[in-house]
């Protein structure tokens, strides 16, 4: 395959002095030019990144007015997004007598765990999530939460994005004030 | 006793197909591989657990973590019908070459306002120096250019459609921005909608992780 044909063409005869040219091979170790291909090959699969964005699918429920849904306050859970990825929460109603006690912090670290305690201490059919962003909170703060709801297999349905109402954002704006968040 | 005399065999072997073999896989791998296009719009998305594919052709809304909005019109057969219709619907008056450069270009991120005086320009604006369209509840004009998607696919498979819509913004972004990009579909009658993330392993010993199934919403 790499060689080739050196020899000189048959029927030449050439005189008794002359001395034949000693005939040098053509053939050429391949062995270090598979080697960087190999080695390229690695480098190459290696160093590429399979990055394929993923699509979330949302569904927004229509605006009716008319239509609202009635929760359960046993089964509710409200999660509040605040700002510097802080979560809030509280169960069922807030009452004025208990409101300190009822409305508690944590953190994207410790919401899965909440959730997961939630949804295991209710049945099924009253369970609810009610999830409000404030507005200093992020977009990635509000897919996070959708994702919480993924990872801990809340069934769709089961929770629901809610506007803010102003006695929340004073208690999220005072909390934040006491813990120091910018 | 004669002596039998076994042959020395040459332990060199002909590598030549080895190396062609190599090379071919290289040249393979190379061309195989779809080069990224050149993102204008630098976004950071955030990370889901949904492991669906973005479409490739999608009418895309991206939103920059400075909260400007901008929207991508990737479906080249529509493009020209959705921009026509924005054109008259909202009375542009935009001229013949106006268009044509609008058409041209790659995103849409200008004001109803200032669209006109840009394509009149010689040179293009940088993303960066772009305001975006406005997206507030007073003046959603993200609202008038869905409408206009809408509008151009009038009478075909609507759930084409919404499988197209994607939503792709920057984890910093402020949550009401997004409310008013949601809150511009909602008012075209558009409820399902896709958001870009990057991918992400579910968490071992979660509930997903053990039913080990993504639930199809």
């Amino acid at each position: 395959m790499a060689e080739m044909d050196t020899s000189s063409g048959g029927g030449h005869k050439k005189g008794p002095g002359v001395k034949k040219p000693k005939k040098l091979s053509t053939r050429v170790d391949l062995t270090p030019m598979v080697d960087l291909g190999f080695l390229l090959i690695t480098f190459f699969v290696f160093t590429t990144t399979m990055s394929q964005s993923t699509a979330m699918n949302m569904n927004e429920p229509k605006d009716d007015p008319n239509q609202e849904m009635k929760v359960k306050n046993s089964g509710a859970m409200t999660i509040l997004l605040g700002k510097g990825n802080q979560v809030y929460y509280y169960y069922g109603q807030l009452m004025p007598e208990t409101i300190s006690q009822d409305f508690k912090s944590t953190n994207f670290a410790g919401i899965r765990k909440l959730i997961l305690d939630k949804k295991n201490a209710t049945p099924i059919d009253d369970l609810m999530y009610i999830i409000k962003s404030d507005e200093k909170s992020t977009f990635k703060n509000a897919i996070d939460i959708l994702d919480e709801m993924t990872i801990s297999a809340v069934p769709p349905g089961h929770y629901a994005e809610v506007e803010m109402v102003p006695v929340e954002k004073m208690l999220i704006s005072a909390t934040e004030k006491a813990n120091g968040i910018q | 006793m004669p002596k039998v005399k076994i042959p020395r065999k040459s332990t060199t072997i002909d590598m030549t197909a080895m190396c062609d073999v190599a090379f071919l896989l290289l040249s393979f791998f190379i061309l195989a591989t779809k080069q990224k296009p050149p993102e204008v719009l630098t976004v950071k998305t955030p990370t889901s657990v949904s492991s669906t594919a973005a479409p490739e052709k999608s009418i895309l809304i991206t939103m920059t973590k400075e909260g400007k909005v901008f929207l991508m019109l990737g479906d080249e057969t529509k493009k020209s019908a959705i921009i026509d219709d924005f054109n008259t619907s909202r009375g542009l008056q935009l001229t013949g070459p106006e268009l044509t450069k609008l058409k041209k270009a790659e995103y849409i991120g200008l004001p109803v306002n200032k669209l006109k005086s840009a394509l009149d320009m010689n040179q293009e604006i940088p993303a960066n120096l772009m305001d975006g369209i406005p997206t507030d509840s007073t003046n959603n004009e993200l609202s008038y250019w869905i409408k206009s998607v809408t509008n151009a696919y009038k009478g075909e498979d609507q759930r084409k459609l919404q499988e197209m819509i994607l939503i792709k913004g920057d984890g910093e972004a402020l949550y009401p921005i997004f409310k008013n990009v949601k809150e511009a579909l909602k008012l075209n009658e558009l409820f399902k909608f896709r958001i870009v993330t990057e991918g992400e392993t579910v968490p071992v010993g979660s509930e997903l992780y053990k039913t080990g199934k993504l639930e199809k919403k």
